[in-house]
């Protein structure tokens, strides 16, 4: 090693003079991983640079593999903020200690308790709730209840939800696992798998257009595909949406299960104030009411202004479960999916 | 064809001027299988109690499906690429030219994507299920329709789009036939269909065991196509294991028992072929082809037309209406950076697959042994690995020398490099070279396996190094299927998604991701323009390319 030692130097300070010029540390910007889409994202880092002069640098991906590439990049890690579309990723990312608290007064003013992490790691800034579709020319909305209504035996056959992969069916059956615990979980799964009316498969928009179509009476879908389809330049996605109607479930108890898109701030963050700044931007009533305008999604606060097609649905009764309790359960929730056989 | 019994026997005499290559070929492979054995390496790590969940309930239908999806797509492609390679390489009939490169077409569209337009068509809320049931009053239940969503539709999928693997290549090999023996055939009587399995397609095993392979590996590998038509294969559980369950470590072991079955059959096969050597002569006159007339010449017609108008015309069809309903807002600025980077990183990828692959393919020709030709194996399984799994397996071991090298300086030049590889385009071709370079290899072996040993045996004992041997023997007759190795890697690089969206630099799209992120939130509509771009893009090469590798032979009918 005494011999070696030197000449590894050697090389190594070769290596840096010829790479030296490509590492800065630009502290005047902010470098983000996002799970959400680039152009669900970028016009609002557009806004936020134009306001403040900051410029952002963006990376879209999966979640998980944004935060694979988080932890094995450590502290060295150009990423400030990890930005994801579900709450479990958040929760998931708090658990790998990639994020770091910020005491921020103003974000806890501006965004409810339940829809940030407890010590302050991450913060919710749209939210996203998981509706009952129905097919108007065949159910009423007095036949409809809860979630938990679904698996009784009258939808036999007549249920189209996508499969249990998908991030938004895992925290639904997460939050029924807080609140009814695993085993009434577990009854409820039997009985609602048996009503599918095909195969799992397709994405949300598919299962409304099933609904449209007659394939099925209901679906469980996210809140702004429909608001998507109603909006669409697509002729035949309008047709469909206009067939169907929106039902909040559980209005009468814990009410209407939410998820959340959100941020945090990782521990290798450069520049901590921008980051909080850009965050606290993204949180403000503009930024909230551009969610509503450009992808139907709700805000964080009820006094924001909401666009016409999320009024047109009325005032809902939202979850109040801490969305950290969804991360908590969610491989639990698979488990119980794969017993229930959801494919 | 010369079936002869000894194994390679030159290579004992060529051991120790081979010294040098093969020093190289092992740093190159060990360097490209570090991905690998990093995903190799989670088996040493305790195993977790998910695997007792998934034993119980979901790993025998991950199994069972993806074995049933290799079956069908195995069969699909064979029959396809096969038909397709005999049709227009060994017979000719009105519309023979046009088909010959209109059967590489389908290879431009992303398999997730030709899943998305074929669901808009014949899903039970599409045009044609609607029409069926406004002319007959029908009901949901009232009439039966294949499901698309479903295994039969993925296999169905997969090898509408994975089949001209197979074409090329073995089109390739009917084309380097030697016609001495094909005529022969002919001449003894046997009709041309005889001739087809008794000569031509034994003599073009190498050939179309390599297309197979890829297009299985590429089965294996997808992601997109299954998991919107929910079928849950070992692929999608890998990836349930990973997001859903948060268990990494999990799906990685997975992941490697996938590589060990790929592994497994790439070493069978080779085993059960090793004693067989196809080899053609290298004097060729040209050959006649077989001239269909009446109804067998419409068939020819109709088959191959059929082909192409479902696997490209049809899906094609379907994007470019929803482009239509939204183009000018997709067609920004941003579009033509898209293009830009998305064609310069298929061109460089393709160049460094390509230099890779000749290089390996002539040292392990010219010089392997067992150990040299596992190594290879080994670097070349990458291709049956998702992107996604390759990407991580890249990512975590340069992070870690990237931290190394910072920490080391930090410590002796009080100077912090920060990451000095992760987040870089090199990185990222790097992984495509990972990803892809079975695609480069194969098309070259097989390319290589049907020169002659004793060709480069001549040319050595004549005093011609390797290298010499390699530029001015190989190269040249190998010249098709270099070109073809290019086109292909070029084709799935424009096409690669998951790694490109892990691995990237910031602020770099191109529009595989474009596609993506705007398919995945079923925004169709909004993702049929980069869709189309990445199939005109892919067309080029297949339309510049195509000419010169189709009149090789035939060149004045």
């Amino acid at each position: 090693m005494a011999i070696r030692t030197p000449s590894l130097k050697s090389i190594l300070s070769t290596v840096l003079i010829v790479l030296a010029p490509l590492y800065s540390v630009a502290s005047d910007e902010v470098n983000i991983y996002s799970a959400r889409q680039e152009s669900l994202i970028k016009p609002l880092l557009e806004r936020f640079t134009e306001q403040t002069g900051t410029k952002v640098n963006l990376v879209t991906g999966k979640g998980d593999a944004l935060l694979t590439r988080l932890k094995s990049e450590g502290m060295n890690s150009p990423a400030d903020i990890l930005l994801t579309v579900d709450a479990g990723r958040l929760y998931r990312a708090q658990e790998a200690g990639v994020l770091q608290a910020i005491a921020s007064d103003e974000l806890n003013s501006l965004i409810p308790s339940h829809l940030r992490s407890s010590d302050n790691q991450w913060y919710g800034l749209s939210v996203r709730a998981r509706v009952i579709v129905y097919g108007k020319d065949r159910v009423q909305a007095n036949q409809l209840s809860t979630y938990e209504a679904l698996a009784d035996p009258q939808w036999r056959g007549k249920i189209c939800v996508r499969s249990s992969g998908n991030i938004y069916n895992q925290s639904l059956v997460s939050g029924m696992i807080t609140s009814q615990g695993i085993i009434k979980t577990e009854a409820w799964l039997k009985g609602f798998v048996s009503n599918f009316a095909r195969p799992p498969a397709g994405g949300d928009r598919d299962q409304i257009k099933a609904v449209a179509s007659g394939q099925c009476d209901i679906a469980v879908v996210n809140s702004y595909y429909l608001g998507g389809m109603i909006l669409s330049d697509d002729q035949s996605q309008q047709t469909a949406a206009s067939k169907v109607a929106l039902f909040w479930p559980n209005q009468q108890d814990r009410g209407t299960h939410i998820n959340i898109s959100g941020a945090g701030i990782t521990k290798s963050a450069k520049n901590l104030k921008l980051a909080e700044e850009l965050i606290v931007f993204l949180a403000a009533n503009d930024s909230q009411e551009w969610y509503a305008e450009r992808n139907n999604e709700f805000p964080v606060r009820e006094t924001v202004k909401v666009s016409s097609v999320l009024e047109s649905w009325g005032p809902f009764v939202a979850d109040t479960l801490n969305v950290s309790e969804l991360g908590r359960n969610n491989s639990a929730a698979i488990m119980a999916m794969d017993r229930a056989g959801w494919k | 064809m010369e079936i002869d019994s000894s194994s390679s026997g030159f290579n004992s005499s060529n051991q120790s001027s081979g010294r040098g290559w093969r020093i190289y070929l092992f740093i190159v492979t060990a360097v490209i299988a570090v991905p690998m054995l990093v995903i190799f390496a989670s088996l040493l790590q305790p195993f977790s109690s998910a695997w007792q969940h998934l034993f119980d309930t979901v790993l025998t239908d991950y199994i069972t499906n993806s074995l049933l999806l290799m079956a069908g797509v195995g069969l699909g492609t064979l029959v396809l690429g096969v038909s397709a390679a005999w049709l227009t390489a060994m017979c000719d009939f009105p519309g023979r030219k046009i088909l010959s490169w209109a059967f590489l077409l389908p290879m431009a569209m992303p398999a997730y994507i030709i899943a998305y337009t074929y669901t808009g068509i014949l899903d039970f809320s599409g045009p044609l299920q609607t029409a069926l049931r406004d002319t007959y009053q029908w009901q949901y239940g009232d009439y039966y329709f294949p499901e698309i969503r479903s295994l039969g539709g993925a296999i169905c999928m997969l090898s509408l789009v994975l089949y001209p693997y197979v074409y090329m290549l073995v089109r390739v090999a009917f084309l380097e036939q030697s016609t001495a023996v094909l005529e022969a055939s002919r001449n003894l009587g046997k009709k041309p269909w005889q001739t087809l399995f008794l000569v031509a397609l034994p003599m073009a095993r190498p050939a179309i065991v390599a297309g197979v392979s890829l297009a299985l590996m590429e089965t294996l590998a997808d992601y997109g196509t299954v998991a919107y038509f929910g079928v849950s294969s070992f692929t999608t559980g890998i990836f349930r294991t990973w997001y859903g369950l948060g268990e990494l470590t999990t799906a990685a072991q997975l992941c490697a028992f996938l590589m060990l079955f790929v592994f497994a059959l790439i070493m069978a096969e080779r085993w059960s072929r090793q004693r067989l050597r196809f080899h053609h002569h290298s004097a060729q006159k040209k050959m006649v082809r077989l001239r269909l007339k009446g109804w067998r010449s419409a068939l020819a017609m109709s088959v191959g037309s059929l082909i192409v108008f479902l696997g490209f015309v049809l899906p094609a069809s379907q994007l470019a209406i929803w482009a239509s309903v939204g183009w000018q807002e997709n067609l920004d600025g941003d579009f033509i950076t898209l293009l830009f980077n998305s064609f310069s990183l298929a061109a460089i990828a393709s160049v460094c697959c390509l230099i890779v692959a000749v290089f390996l393919a002539y040292t392990k020709r010219a010089f392997a042994s067992r150990a040299e030709l596992g190594a290879v194996a080994v670097a070349s399984l990458g291709y049956a690995v998702p992107g996604t799994v390759i990407a991580v397996g890249v990512l975590i071991p340069v992070a870690w020398l990237d931290n190394q090298i910072d920490f080391l300086s930090t410590t002796w030049f009080d100077y912090p490099t920060g990451l000095l590889i992760s987040g870089t385009l090199g990185l990222l071709v790097f992984a495509y070279l990972v990803r892809f370079l079975s695609v480069s290899l194969n098309t070259v072996d097989s390319g290589l396996t049907a020169i002659k040993p004793s060709i480069d045996e001549s040319a050595r004992s004549l005093g011609a190094t390797p290298s010499r041997v390699l530029s001015r023997i190989h190269l040249p007759i190998l010249r098709t299927s270099l070109l073809t190795a290019l086109l292909l890697v070029f084709v799935e690089v424009l096409k690669e998604l998951p790694t490109t969206l892990i691995l990237r630099p910031f602020n770099f799209n191109t529009l595989a991701v474009r596609t993506y992120e705007l398919a995945s939130d079923e925004r169709l509509v909004d993702a049929a323009l980069p869709a189309l771009a990445i199939v005109i893009i892919g067309l080029l090469p297949v339309l510049l390319i195509t000419k010169s590798i189709l009149n090789e032979r035939f060149s004045n009918e």
